[in-house]
């Protein structure tokens, strides 16, 4: 019968290393701040998964390790073979169950998280997103301005409602990425591409591109302002809403 | 003088080319002067006459150097010499310059062209590094960095992953099976001649006005229809390399199916032979839809055609769907034959049967058929239907089962082993760590919502370095250090090959891990300037990237004096069973004296007096010379 010793040290040094590497999960910094209530349950999705991972690789690795340690190659042994064991078939419909078990559970509650990301609210704005080489253009259409739509080059969200962007391309593809609503789409030439965000914390976030779209790809930046109702409603008059200077919106 | 224009070689291939370039101008003129002056001003045009030239001067070079001479003879009705061996095996080091039939030649002349592209492509990608050290512009242009890393990805996809495991396969895979050669010696010398050509019209881009393709590998329409010249040089090149591959992977499934050994049975294969049938069929279904999405491309490109032109009703999206139907199974491509090379070193090195034989054969089979339905998910964010995502979530996690099966597989095979921790071992155990790091971020990047963040940003560059650096690279380091006696005759230096190991091991993982967090926290890929608060972390990884690339000159160094100068190899250094080590090192012209007869499975180690396969008696005194091969230059003396 073999030392089992060096087996036991191996498996608790494996479940301090687990232990440790979930810590480290908790207090890295992963992500830009939140910004949207998508990028609360993206995060929460991530964490998930790294949690689920984390005992995956120690284990890969603490059996690479512990054969390294045990089974090396010692003076003497260099004509030597291990045992002829050629399989076993309960191991090996374990780790085909397992496994498979693990990623259907973790892929089914990423679409738990999708379908709440995604789902229509009672109520949102839209927005027009244009893409071009090397800007974006931004429309607040008559139903959220309450008279003539708006144009800007910059764009401003009102915190706490939900927005859809309705993006589409003047020449090439782009991708309106905002990495602080963990949110992205591309931007077709031919056809209108749209996704929705909860915007929950006031501040000002990069907008990125996010697909190679030409030479000023890397200079095709802006910013979005998440602000209050309020000023939100002022910023729109201030843009030329004050055609009509009452807005109807509750 | 005029004798050298007229025999196969480099002066008749020299002036193919020319005659290429001749072709090209006058069919171009009149083509253009037949559609007359409403559509042309011009009837000469620089860049038409480049663009057909791209592909006539490479055809008529391989054409020049003779690879055609035997089916042109054949098909001109003249007498052919089916038995003419001249230019078999090679006797002096000049024999690797010609058109060669011998597989043994072929794989050498593959492997050390890949590596050359390899050298090239991670040269470009120190230059890359020295442009992101710092945040602002450093000392290239937007367009200069943008093709630096478009030509990284091309050259070290095309004319290195892909082509280096068809090398390895090449010398290898025909002695494991107990075959004389492969199965169409004359298409194997055409698909090796066809990768050079390819490639340097790749890296010649760099001289096109204009400057080089700058689209990134994936060439997204419709940015690349109406790129400069440039562009061509990448549709075109795509074209050899496909065309040389298919070809390959032809061959290979050939030769498995028709020339094994008498008693080697499919389950009796080694699973390098496994991995390069699954390899090959992949080839063949995938790679014309990468020739097809590139065609489309030219076409758009340089004639007008709309496919991909929103404007005129072309589909944007088809060119995605047509590029990742080939480029996703092209993953699998680039990682199943590292598959095979661990599966034989483990096994040999850890001197154990490989562990659920069986099921490492089936797991390749249902990544080929899994690999062809998980294509858009490298499109989530594309614009394509939203519920197309859903199905191709759930095939992307379910091919990490069979992936998981044979990383488990591997680890039982360690257990209770006798492990040889050479440096061929080191790079397999360092392939299963890395390898299960990029297995996993790739199982994260199937979940919907998480990919919608971080696609296209660093966190990909990450993953995909984590799967063809830490995956496929290492099982070629693993396996060009296991085969090398083999295919040389000498041993390598193990001191230098350790620290190859350590030093590409240690800075691959300082390079690429801390790439993770600069996507996760929203720095988008291929740019050359990025914001001032990521700039501690790139200046750190472009200094480690350095370390890498130096760790290279190591392998470099330690490969070409052991070349030169290192010990004799014996025939079976590792003591391995598979038929390739049953005779000498490097093997004899024709392989095997006689057909050797297989006997019982590739791995039966730790069962005293089993063999794999039994040599008839010409070999009973050791991997003497075999009898009967006129000419025993090229074998190695003990």
């Amino acid at each position: 019968m073999r030392n089992r010793r060096p087996l036991i040290v191996t498996l608790i040094a494996a479940a301090i290393a687990t232990a440790i590497g979930i810590a480290l999960s908790f207090i890295i910094h992963w992500f830009p701040v939140q910004a949207s209530a998508q990028a609360k349950n993206t995060d929460r999705l991530y964490h998930v998964l790294v949690i689920a991972s984390i005992p995956i690789f120690v284990l890969v690795v603490s059996t690479i390790l512990y054969s390294v340690w045990q089974y090396r190659m010692k003076p003497g042994e260099e004509l030597k073979d291990g045992p002829p064991i050629h399989g076993n078939t309960r191991l090996e419909v374990i780790w085909t169950a397992i496994p498979a078990m693990l990623v259907l559970a973790l892929v089914s509650y990423s679409f738990v998280i999708l379908h709440d990301n995604e789902k229509k609210p009672a109520r949102e704005i839209q927005v027009q997103v244009t893409g071009q080489q090397f800007f974006w253009s931004f429309v607040y259409p008559s139903s959220v301005t309450g008279g003539k739509p708006v144009e800007s080059d910059q764009l401003y969200l009102p915190a706490n409602e939900s927005v859809q962007f309705q993006m589409r391309s003047k020449d090439v593809i782009h991708a309106f990425w905002i990495p602080a609503f963990r949110l992205q789409e591309d931007v077709v030439p031919g056809i209108t591409t749209t996704y929705r965000a909860t915007p929950d914390r006031i501040g000002t976030y990069p907008v990125v591109c996010n697909l190679l779209c030409g030479l000023g790809h890397s200079t095709m930046r802006t910013n979005v302002h998440v602000v209050s109702e309020a000023q939100f409603q002022q910023w729109l008059k201030s843009k030329g809403a004050s055609s009509s200077t009452t807005v109807t919106k509750p | 003088m005029v004798a050298r224009f007229k025999t196969p070689g480099f002066y008749r291939a020299l002036l193919g080319t020319a005659l290429g370039g001749v072709f090209a101008t006058a069919l171009t003129w009149i083509v253009r002067m037949s559609t007359g002056h409403a559509t042309f001003h011009h009837y000469l045009s620089g860049e038409a006459i480049l663009t057909v030239s791209l592909i006539a001067c490479p055809i008529f070079f391989v054409i020049g150097l003779g690879v055609f001479d035997y089916w042109f003879h054949w098909a001109a009705g003249r007498p052919t010499r089916p038995e003419d061996h001249s230019n078999h095996g090679a006797f002096t080091w000049k024999d690797y310059f010609k058109v060669n039939t011998d597989h043994k030649v072929i794989g050498v002349q593959y492997v050390v062209t890949s590596f050359i592209f390899l050298l090239i492509g991670g040269l470009i990608a120190m230059l890359m590094r020295a442009e992101l050290a710092q945040p602002g512009a450093q000392f290239v242009d937007a367009n200069t960095y943008n093709g630096l890393f478009s030509v990284h990805a091309s050259i070290l996809i095309f004319f290195f992953i892909i082509p280096v495991f068809a090398g390895l396969a090449n010398y290898v895979l025909p002695l494991m099976i107990g075959a004389p050669d492969m199965a169409f010696p004359r298409l194997n010398a055409l698909s090796f001649w066809l990768l050079p050509l390819g490639g340097i019209v790749m890296l010649s881009s760099f001289l096109a006005p204009g400057g080089s393709f700058a689209n990134g590998w994936t060439a997204y329409a419709p940015l690349s229809t109406a790129a400069p010249v440039g562009q061509n040089f990448f549709s075109i090149g795509v074209q050899f390399a496909g065309a040389s591959s298919i070809a390959t992977a032809l061959n290979f499934l050939v030769t498995i199916i028709t020339m094994r050994a008498p008693g080697m049975s499919f389950f009796r294969m080694p699973l390098l032979v496994w991995a390069n049938f699954s390899t090959s069929l992949l080839v063949v279904i995938a790679t014309p839809f990468v020739a097809a999405s590139q065609f489309f491309n030219l076409l758009d490109r340089s004639l007008g055609f709309n496919f991909f032109n929103a404007a005129k009703g072309g589909n944007v999206l088809m060119y995605q769907h047509v590029f990742w139907f080939y480029s996703h199974p092209a993953v699998y491509i680039m990682m199943l034959p590292g598959f095979g090379i661990i599966s034989e070193i483990l096994a040999t090195k850890a001197r154990k049967p490989i562990f659920g034989y069986r099921m490492m054969a089936f797991s390749l089979l249902a990544i080929v058929v899994l690999g062809f339905t998980v294509w858009a998910h490298h499109m989530f964010t594309s614009g394509m239907p939203a519920w197309v995502r859903i199905p191709m979530a759930i095939t992307t996690v379910v091919i990490a089962v069979p992936t998981g099966i044979k990383i488990f597989s591997w680890l039982a095979t360690l257990w209770r082993g006798v492990l040889h921790l050479d440096t061929s071992m080191l790079f397999a155990l360092g392939f299963l760590t890395t390898f299960t790091l990029g297995g996993i971020s790739g199982v994260m990047l199937a979940m919907i919502p998480f990919d919608i963040h971080v696609s296209a940003s660093y966190f990909i560059v990450a993953h995909i370095h984590y799967v063809l650096f830490g995956g496929s690279l290492m099982t070629i380091f693993a396996g060009v250090y296991y085969w090398f006696p083999k295919m040389t005759g000498r041993m390598y230096d193990e001191r230098l090959g350790k620290w190859h190991f350590w030093s590409t091991f240690v800075f691959f993982n300082l390079t690429f891990a801390p790439m993770h967090i600069l996507g996760l926290q929203g720095m988008p890929r291929r740019v050359a300037t990025y914001s001032a608060q990521f700039a501690d972390l790139n200046l750190m990884i472009s200094i480690c990237s350095w370390l890498l690339g130096l760790s290279t000159l190591v392998f470099v160094y330690n490969i070409v004096t052991s070349w030169r100068g290192g010990p004799r190899a014996v025939a079976n250094p590792w003591r391995a069973m598979t038929l390739e080590w049953q005779v000498s090192s490097p093997p004899p012209v024709f392989n095997f004296d006689k057909v050797p007869t297989v006997v019982g499975g590739p791995y039966e180690y730790g069962i005293p007096g089993a063999v794999h396969g039994i040599l008839e008696p010409a070999h009973v005194g050791g991997a003497r010379e075999p009898a009967g091969v006129s000419s025993g230059t090229h074998m190695s003396g003990e």
